[in-house]
C-alpha cells in the first residue's frame, strides 16, 4: 500500500451484503455500495487487526476505511486487491487500488 | 403441462451470466433439442456477483473473465449458438436510458426474427438488473408491428408469483432433460457450489427432500406478458 502513497491512484471500493440478501437469506434488506475509479491521493496507509484485517488511507482532506478484510494479492498489472470473504466464500467488502483506471468492463479490457 | 414444439427463434434476454439457466434451462434444451436456434443476450458478466467459489477462485477483477467462460460453456450445453454481450456494467443497468438498451434488443430482434422471447417477468424479477433488461425487451417488443411481435414469456423470481399473475401460462416438464440441466447450471460453478451442495445433499437424502428437489427442478413455468396497445 506505501507504493502507492502521494500518487494519484484509482480506488474500488466497495461493500455488498448481496442482491438477494432479503429475497433468499431473511436479511431485513439488500445493502450495497461501491465506488468505481475514484481518483484519490492519500499520504499516510496503515493495516490494522489480525485477519480479519482494517484498513485506513489518510487524505489530505478525509479519509478511505474498510474493515473485514481478509484476502489479499497483487495481480500481474501491479494492482492491489484486497478483499473480505465470509466463511462461504462470498465477497462482503473489496478495497482495491491501482495507477490506471479499474475497467468498466470485461469486454473493454480485451479490445 | 405444455409441450415444446420447434419454433422459429428464440431470444433470451437477461443481464446475468447464470439467468439463462436457472429455472430455465430445461425449457432452453427442449426447444433446441427441437431444432429451434437460440440466441442469448446478456446484458452483463456479473461482474458483482458476491460468489467468488469457496475456496475463492476468483477476485473483483477476475470474476467477469471467469463468468465469460462459464456462460460460454452453458451456451453449449443449452445449444444457444448464438451468444450476444451487451458489456453493460452488473447492477448499474436499471441507471442506463431503458431506450438505448431497448434500442440494441430491438436490433437483434430485427435481425433473429423470433417467435418466442424468453425475459424476466417485468416487475417479478426481484434483481433490479432482471427488471431493467425486461422492461428493455418490452419496449423493444413495442416498437415493432402487432404481426411481428414474439410471445414474451416471462419468468417470475418473487415468492408466490400465482398471488400476483394466477396460474402460469405454460409449465413445461423437463424432467427428459434434467441431468443436461443441471449440468448447465453447474457451468456456473464460481456462482452456485453452495448451492448445488444443498442440492446435492437433497438428492441424496431420499424421500422426501429428494421428491420436494426433483420437483421443484423438473418443472419450470412461465407467464406470458401480454402488451396491450
Ligand atoms: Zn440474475
Amino acid at each position: 500500500m506505501n507504493r502507492f502513497v502521494g500518487d494519484d491512484v484509482y480506488l474500488h471500493l466497495e461493500t455488498t451484503n448481496g442482491a438477494y440478501a432479503a429475497h433468499r437469506f431473511g436479511q431485513p434488506m439488500a445493502v450495497c455500495a461501491y465506488i468505481r475509479n475514484g481518483r484519490v491521493r492519500f499520504e499516510r496507509a496503515a493495516i490494522a487487526g489480525n485477519r480479519p484485517y482494517r484498513v485506513g488511507l489518510k487524505m489530505e482532506q478525509g479519509w478511505i476505511y474498510a474493515e473485514g478484510l481478509t484476502d489479499y494479492e497483487v495481480d500481474e498489472k501491479g494492482r492491489l486487491l484486497l478483499a473480505g470473504h465470509d466463511d462461504e466464500g462470498r465477497l462482503a467488502v473489496a478495497l482495491q487500488l491501482s495507477r490506471t483506471p479499474w475497467p468498466m468492463s470485461a469486454l473493454e479490457e480485451e479490445a | 403441462m405444455a409441450q415444446v414444439e420447434k419454433t422459429r427463434h428464440l431470444l433470451l434476454v437477461y443481464p446475468h451470466p447464470d439467468d439463462e439457466s436457472f429455472g430455465k434451462a430445461g425449457t432452453v434444451i427442449l426447444f433446441t433439442r427441437a431444432g429451434t436456434p437460440a440466441t442469448l443476450i446478456c446484458g452483463t458478466l456479473g461482474e458483482l456477483g458476491r460468489n467468488m467459489g469457496n475456496p475463492p477462485i476468483a477476485n473483483r477483477e477476475t470474476l467477469p473473465k471467469i463468468r465469460r467462460k462459464e456462460l460460454e460453456q452453458a451456451c453449449e450445453i443449452l445449444g444457444i449458438s448464438d451468444l450476444r454481450l451487451l458489456g453493460l456494467r452488473d447492477k448499474t443497468v436499471e441507471f442506463e436510458d431503458p431506450e438505448r438498451v431497448a434500442d440494441r434488443i430491438e436490433a437483434v430482434i430485427r435481425e433473429v426474427k423470433p417467435s418466442i422471447l424468453m425475459t424476466y417477468y417485468p416487475g417479478l424479477g426481484v434483481h433490479p438488473d432482471h427488471d431493467a433488461m425486461s422492461n428493455a425487451a418490452v419496449i423493444a417488443v413495442k416498437r415493432l408491428p402487432k404481426e411481428e411481435r414474439p410471445v414474451i414469456w416471462g419468468s417470475a423470481v418473487v415468492h408466490e408469483p400465482e398471488k400476483i399473475l394466477g396460474e402460469p401460462d405454460f409449465v413445461i416438464d423437463v424432467s427428459s432433460v434434467l441431468e443436461e440441466k443441471l449440468a448447465a447450471m453447474k457451468a456456473h460453478r464460481s456462482q452456485f457450489s453452495g448451492i448445488f451442495a444443498r442440492v446435492e445433499e437433497a438428492l441424496a437424502a431420499g424421500g422426501q427432500a429428494r421428491e420436494e428437489a426433483l420437483r421443484l427442478l423438473g418443472t419450470e413455468r412461465y407467464w406470458v406478458y401480454r402488451i396491450d396497445d
